[in-house]
C-alpha cells in the first residue's frame, strides 16, 4: 500500500498562535535559570581556584555532581523528590528554573574558572606592582578581561540551557514543547507542529547568537 | 623624583643574606646588596642566572626563604610574611616588565590613571592631568585614547613606563625592558630610561643592552648561578673584569 503524505501548511501555520504562549515560559525558565546559574557559576568558579583546599573541595564536588547527572533527572528530583523532604509541592515553573540554575551553574563554574585562569600572570603582577591589592587587581584587571573571554562559552551554555528546557514538558510546565503536545493531542498534526516548535527554538537561539556575536565584536576592541 | 645624592649614605634598598629556592634549585644565594637613592644599578648575567628573580624579590613578586629585604624603611620577610609592608613597598616601587603587561581592556590613559585613582585615591581629573603629562613626557600623548594593542611594542613599553611613574615611585625596577622589542624600537625605550636616570631616579635594571649599561649605570652587577660574582663601575666591570666567569660572560656578549 502506498502511503502518500501532504505537508499541511495550513496546520503548521495555524498551530503557531497555540505555540506562542509557550515562549514566555521557555524564556523565563531559560534566562531565569541562567541568571541564577551565572551567580552560582561565579561563586563556585572562584571557589574552585581558591588557594584554600577546603573551599576548592565543595566547589569541585558541586560541579561534578550537577555536571555528571542529566538535567532531566535533576528536574524530576526537584519537582517530585524534593516535596517529600519539604512537605509541600513545588511550583513547576520554579522547579524548572531551579533545575536550569543548578545545572548551568555547574558548567558556568568551569567557564568562569577557565576564563580567569586564561588571563596571563603578568596582568596580575603588573597590577600588584602598582600597589593594587589582590582584590583590586582581580576586580579591575583580571575579571573584566576574563568576562570578555567568557562570552563565547557562556553563549554556548545559554543555547544548551534553552534547549534543555524542552525536557521540562514532563513536569507539566507550559513551555514550547508542552504547548505543542497539548495542541497535537487535539489535531494529530505532529509533523507540522513539531516542525514549528523546532523553528521557534531556532528563532530564539539564533537571535541569541546574533546578540552574542555583536557583543563579542564590541569586546574585541582593545584585545 | 629628585632624590639627589644628599642622603646617599642611607640605602633605599638593603638586601641581607637573601636566599631563594625553586624547589631544590638554589636560585638566589646569600645576596647582599645595598642601593642608595639616585643610584642606577644594572644587573647583567646569563638567562637563568637569577637576575630577574632578584629584582622581583624587591617588590615581593617573588618570595624568598631566608634573609631579609628592606625597601625605604619597610621590611620584607621570608615566605611572603610581610603583611602591610608589602603593599607600602609596591606603591613606592615601580616596575617595567619585559612583556609590557599593559592592561589590554583599558585605554592608554586609563592604564596610567588606574593605580593613582584606586591606590592613591586621586580624583579622576587630577589623575588624568598627571597621566597626560607623563604620556607627553614619553612621547605618547597623541595615542592616549587608543588601546594598547593599537600601539607598537616600543610605544607600549613607554606607556608601561608612564604607568609606573604615575605612582611617583621612589625606585624603579626594569626587568629586561627591551628584550621583547623589535630592534628598531629599543632606542626609544632606552632614551626614555636614560632621561629618567638623568633626573635622578633610583633604578635597578636587568638588561642585555651592554652599551646602555656602560653609559647609564653607576654600578654594574654580574650575577652567575644565583650569586653576585662581581660588581663595580661600568669601567671596572666591562673593561677590567676580575672574575673569570665575568670575563667569559662578557667575551660572549660583547662583540668588539
Amino acid at each position: 500500500m502506498e502511503v502518500t503524505f501532504e505537508f499541511d501548511w495550513a496546520a503548521a501555520l495555524g498551530s503557531i498562535p497555540h505555540l506562542l504562549p509557550g515562549i514566555p515560559y521557555t524564556l523565563l525558565i531559560s534566562f531565569g535559570g541562567l541568571a541564577i546559574g551565572f551567580v552560582i557559576g561565579i561563586i563556585f568558579g572562584l571557589l574552585r581556584i581558591s588557594p584554600l583546599h577546603w573551599l576548592r573541595l565543595p566547589a569541585g564536588l558541586y560541579i561534578e555532581v550537577f555536571r555528571g547527572t542529566p538535567v532531566l533527572v535533576q528536574v524530576l528530583f526537584i519537582f517530585y523528590g524534593l516535596p517529600q523532604l519539604l512537605g509541600g509541592p513545588i511550583n513547576a515553573l520554579v522547579a524548572g528554573i531551579a533545575a536550569i540554575a543548578v545545572n548551568s551553574g555547574a558548567y558556568i563554574s568551569e567557564i568562569v574558572r577557565g576564563g580567569v585562569e586564561s588571563i596571563e600572570r603578568g596582568q596580575r603582577e603588573a597590577g600588584l606592582s602598582l600597589g593594587l591589592s589582590r582584590t583590586q587587581a582581580f576586580r579591575y584587571i583580571i575579571w573584566p578581561q576574563a568576562l570578555r573571554r567568557m562570552i563565547p562559552p557562556l553563549g554556548n551554555q545559554a543555547i544548551i540551557s534553552i534547549k534543555d528546557t524542552s525536557l521540562f514538558s514532563v513536569i507539566g510546565v507550559g513551555e514550547l514543547v508542552r504547548q505543542g503536545q497539548v495542541y497535537i493531542a487535539t489535531t494529530f498534526t505532529a509533523l507540522e507542529v513539531y516542525l514549528m516548535v523546532a523553528l521557534l527554538y531556532l528563532a530564539i537561539t539564533w537571535s541569541l547568537s546574533l546578540v552574542l556575536r555583536t557583543l563579542e565584536r564590541k569586546g574585541l576592541v582593545g584585545q | 623624583m629628585n632624590h639627589s645624592n644628599s642622603n646617599s649614605s642611607k640605602p633605599i634598598v638593603r638586601m641581607d643574606k637573601v636566599n631563594k629556592y625553586f624547589g631544590s634549585l638554589h636560585v638566589l644565594q646569600d645576596i647582599d646588596l645595598e642601593i642608595v637613592p639616585g643610584e642606577v644599578v644594572v644587573i647583567i648575567g646569563a638567562s637563568g642566572s637569577g637576575k630577574s628573580t632578584l629584582i622581583r624579590c624587591v617588590n615581593g613578586l617573588e618570595e624568598f626563604q631566608q634573609g631579609h629585604i628592606e625597601v625605604d624603611g619597610n621590611e620584607l620577610l621570608p615566605h611572603g610574611k610581610s603583611g602591610r609592608a608589602l603593599q607600602t613597598i609596591r606603591t613606592e616601587v615601580g616596575m617595567v616588565f619585559q612583556q609590557f603587561n599593559l592592561f589590554p581592556h583599558l585605554s592608554v590613559r586609563d592604564n596610567v590613571t588606574l593605580a593613582p585613582i584606586k591606590v592613591r585615591q586621586l580624583d579622576r581629573d587630577r589623575a588624568t592631568e598627571i597621566a597626560n603629562k607623563l604620556l607627553e613626557r614619553v612621547g605618547i600623548s597623541d595615542q592616549a585614547d587608543k588601546y594598547p594593542s593599537q600601539l607598537s611594542g616600543g610605544q607600549q613599553q613607554r606607556v608601561a613606563l608612564a604607568r609606573a611613574l604615575a605612582m611617583e615611585p621612589r625606585l624603579m625596577l626594569f626587568d629586561e625592558p627591551t628584550s621583547a622589542l623589535d630592534p628598531e624600537m629599543i632606542g626609544e625605550v632606552l632614551d626614555a630610561m636614560r632621561e629618567l636616570a638623568n633626573e635622578g631616579m633610583t633604578m635597578i635594571i636587568v638588561t642585555h643592552e651592554m652599551g646602555f649599561a656602560r653609559e647609564v649605570a653607576d654600578r654594574v652587577i654580574y650575577i652567575h648561578g644565583g650569586q653576585i660574582v662581581e660588581q663595580g663601575s661600568p669601567l671596572e666591570v666591562f673593561d677590567n673584569p676580575q672574575n673569570e666567569r665575568t670575563q667569559n660572560f662578557l667575551s660572549r656578549v660583547l662583540k668588539h
